[in-house]
């Protein structure tokens, strides 16, 4: 094989950078962290100074120091000045946290499970059109409203890129305005301490073109890939999926693996769409082949990842709500990650 | 019982490097390596996360005997071996991993730079 074309790219915007705004949400809470960061250097700095001169400064200065006058300057007038100035700037600078929502913004809705995101991709009338996991997909330049829900505890969804934290909260819908301005990948986190690998609960969110958004939504529902992967972001290096079109149903060891998914019981969790597999415990499978992450963002989305996934995720996620399958051949196990690999 | 360890050690040859392994690509191939997620089936000595468990651990990669019990430790197996397996030694049970030949090399020098052989 020479697919010296195909170098591979993983990186897939995980972990997050947080002080690289990318829209104009994640702008105004990037100076206002960058304002409050500056004052709290100089409220040190003053803090600091005022103890040098409390213990070696000169008799005279120390009794100023001491004197009420200072505490009415130092104590009360300085933090009220600077307290109530910061305030009201960083109110003004983040109004836009809450810009109405008009409606026409394209929704997506993000549910929270321990310890992964189910995103759904909704049309005006709010019906799902699309199904997928741990992935954001958005066109660039445009606002989108996210629908923010949890399915267990209290989980935080935060882009860094794109805008402050929102939790997710059992029984309620908080919505959250996000935009991002280039084109590019976004990696988020969940922001709120949801037990067991909650630190390993990612996800990632990729900004594309407005064609290639289009290309991407309705691309993954007519169920064909893009002519070229590598145009479109978001979408795996040829280099990674080596099945060869004849391989759609048989893994390259004779296994039909849709019958070992279905076998091994992974339909109990696990919906794919166009299949039996309809479980709705676990992350949507339909267009995982797609995705650039596996296990919620923590590990870049290949063959070899994908086995090393379904034979033991506990070594990779502990405490994660998939168990270990080594017990399935290598043979078993590629014919799945095969199966799983084929464009729906 | 540590200075007789040591004295045992001290009595040792110097060490007789296997392969002339260039540090550049070693780092390289650990960046190959933690980028294809390789972490996800086997454990790296100076990989923290994952570890993963399904394939055999590399933290002493030995480069003497054969690679996957069968074909001969040399770099250029060992670099078609981690890039494409089931075309090196039909059969393995590891698959194909996105890896540039470029870059296989790399991780090929990377492997035999953790080697308990040095």
């Amino acid at each position: 094989m020479t697919d010296d074309a195909g170098a591979f790219d993983a990186w897939w915007g995980w972990p997050p950078p947080v002080l690289d705004p990318a829209g104009p949400y994640a702008d105004s809470v990037t100076v206002l962290a960058w304002a409050l960061f500056a004052m709290g250097v100089v409220v040190t700095l003053v803090v600091v100074a005022a103890l040098y001169v409390a213990l070696a400064g000169p008799a005279r200065w120390k009794a100023r120091l001491g004197g009420e006058r200072s505490i009415w300057i130092l104590g009360i007038a300085f933090p009220g000045v600077v307290l109530i100035g910061l305030l009201v700037w960083g109110l003004t600078l983040t109004a836009s946290l809450t810009d109405a929502i008009t409606g026409d913004e394209p929704r997506i809705r993000v549910t929270g499970h321990m310890w992964w995101f189910d995103v759904e991709y909704l049309d005006r009338q709010g019906r799902v059109v699309l199904r997928d996991a741990n992935e954001l997909h958005l066109p660039v330049g445009q606002p989108v409203v996210l629908e923010l829900r949890s399915a267990d505890v209290i989980h935080s969804f935060w882009v860094p890129n794109l805008s402050g934290k929102e939790d997710m909260v059992p029984g309620r819908t908080n919505l959250l305005k996000v935009q991002a301005d280039r084109v590019g990948r976004f990696g988020g986190v969940c922001a709120e301490y949801c037990g067991g690998p909650h630190a390993l609960m990612g996800f990632v969110t990729v900004a594309h073109g407005a064609d290639d958004y289009r290309r991407w939504l309705t691309g993954e529902r007519v169920a064909t890939a893009p002519a070229d992967p590598q145009a479109v972001p978001g979408v795996m290096p040829s280099a990674t999926r080596r099945t060869p079109a004849s391989a759609t149903v048989t893994g390259l060891n004779g296994l039909n693996g849709q019958q070992v998914f279905m076998d091994s019981g992974c339909a109990a969790c696990h919906r794919v769409e166009g299949t039996g597999a309809n479980g709705m415990s676990g992350p949507d499978l339909t267009h995982v082949a797609r995705r650039l992450s596996l296990g919620a963002g923590v590990l870049p989305n290949n063959r070899g990842t994908l086995i090393g996934w379904i034979a033991d995720s506990q070594s990779i996620k502990p405490g994660n709500r998939m168990p270990t399958y080594n017990m399935l051949s290598a043979d078993e196990l590629e014919a799945i990650a095969i199966w799983l690999e084929q464009p729906r | 019982m540590l200075v007789l360890a040591g004295g045992l050690v001290a009595c040792k040859p110097p060490p007789q490097p296997r392969h002339d392994l260039d540090p550049a690509a070693i780092a390289r191939g650990r960046e190959a390596v933690i980028k294809a997620g390789c972490a996800a089936c086997h454990a790296f000595p100076d990989i923290d996360w994952p570890k993963g468990r399904a394939g055999p651990a590399l933290t002493a990669f030995d480069g003497v005997g054969p690679i996957a019990g069968t074909l001969p430790n040399t770099p250029g197996n060992l670099a078609a071996f981690v890039r494409n397996s089931p075309a090196a030694k039909p059969g393995s049970s590891m698959p194909a991993m996105p890896l540039t030949p470029r870059e296989a090399r790399d991780v090929a020098e990377y492997l035999y730079g953790i080697a308990d052989d040095r």
